[in-house]
């Protein structure tokens, strides 16, 4: 593995008591089986998956379950509030969750529209602060507003996950000078990019900004061959992030050659 | 005297499961009606009108005609 070579050293994405090893957090959704499922997620790299919380179909009660599919001992796994438009059934999902999984972790969603999936920052704000009053680790979903990720650190949560563009919509980070200032004002918090990815570029994007990680599922799910895209994610995840700590070069308007201008062959001058 | 047909059929009572009008014997307990779902008890949360019986309780949790349950599991989702 390169990850190994001492240049390449990294230290891990610290979120409450998690340290991760892969900035990449991969959804498990909209896979064709929880086989592939599975298999995308080993094949990324992840240590952090997202599951959602829904009523058990009593109707196939015995039926396969993804939380067969999921290694416990390899993954941290992340209930999300998904599907949630107000505070209270966020909070009644973390709690749920919470019971099924055993864990701290949550990643708080509540939306505004079903048809925009975008956060409500009311609602995120309110659900935000009682679930950290009840002893939960939150991340959070948050649209790309610094100042509501300024609100929502103050409230004591984990981690502040800024959408790079809409759920599922594959637009990428449309506004990278927001999660720029972000970074600074949310002043060490781990900054996820969370929904938006739409290919391997955008996560390396995303990655190069510095944010400490990315969250992704459609992108890898519903890619043509979702295992090769799942390989494309983590080399660029893993891509990005040496680029951000390596420092690149500033971006400049006119040229300035590699090869020197001195000892040229005589020629006319411009 | 209690009759004979007590003992063979239990009291049933109405109760809403996910939504679901459902009959189920009288008195069960949170656990009973998870094993009768043929559900696996630790992949499930419920919750009896609207408050969470964590799993350490759900023995000794008793229904009642007319509760509204909410059992939830976790599936797919990002």
């Amino acid at each position: 593995m390169t990850e190994a070579r001492e240049y390449l050293a990294d230290e891990p994405l610290i979120i409450g008591e998690l340290a991760l090893g892969s900035r990449l957090l991969v959804g498990t959704g909209k896979y064709e089986t929880f086989e592939q499922t599975a298999e995308a997620l080993a094949i990324s790299g992840t240590e952090c998956v997202t599951v959602a919380v829904r009523r058990v179909n009593l109707d196939a009660a015995k039926g396969p379950s993804l939380l067969d599919h999921i290694d416990r001992q390899r993954y941290h796994v992340l209930p999300n509030t998904a599907g949630c438009f107000d505070a209270e059934s966020a909070i009644r999902t973390a709690v749920l969750a919470r019971d099924v999984l055993d864990t701290r972790l949550v990643k708080l969603e509540v939306l505004g529209d079903e048809k925009t999936l975008l956060p409500d920052p009311v609602g995120t704000l309110e659900a935000a602060k009682e679930l950290v009053a009840q002893d939960f680790d939150v991340l959070v979903y948050c649209s790309d507003d610094p100042r509501m990720c300024v609100h929502l650190a103050e409230a004591g949560v984990k981690s502040v996950m800024p959408a790079g563009s809409p759920i599922g919509s594959g637009q990428g980070v449309l506004n990278p000078n927001a999660i720029r200032i972000i970074l600074e004002l949310v002043d060490g918090l781990p900054v996820i990019v969370d929904a938006g990815v739409g290919t391997a570029s955008d996560v390396c994007a995303a990655m190069e900004l510095g944010v400490g990680g990315v969250l992704l599922n459609t992108a890898v799910a519903n890619a043509t061959e979702p295992l090769r895209m799942a390989e494309a994610m983590k080399q660029a995840c893993f891509a990005g992030r040496q680029a951000y700590l390596a420092g690149r070069i500033p971006a400049k308007l006119y040229a300035n050659a590699s090869s020197p201008m001195e000892g040229r062959i005589a020629g006319a001058a411009r | 005297m209690m009759p004979a047909r007590a003992a063979e059929h239990p009291e049933s009572m109405k109760i809403r499961l996910n939504g679901e009008e459902r009959e189920v014997t009288e008195n069960l307990t949170v656990a009973e009606l998870v094993g009768e779902l043929g559900l696996s008890p630790r992949q499930v949360a419920v919750e009896v009108n609207r408050e969470l019986v964590p799993r350490s309780e759900r023995d000794t949790a008793r229904l009642s005609e007319g509760d509204e349950i909410e059992m939830v599991t976790l599936v797919g989702g990002g």
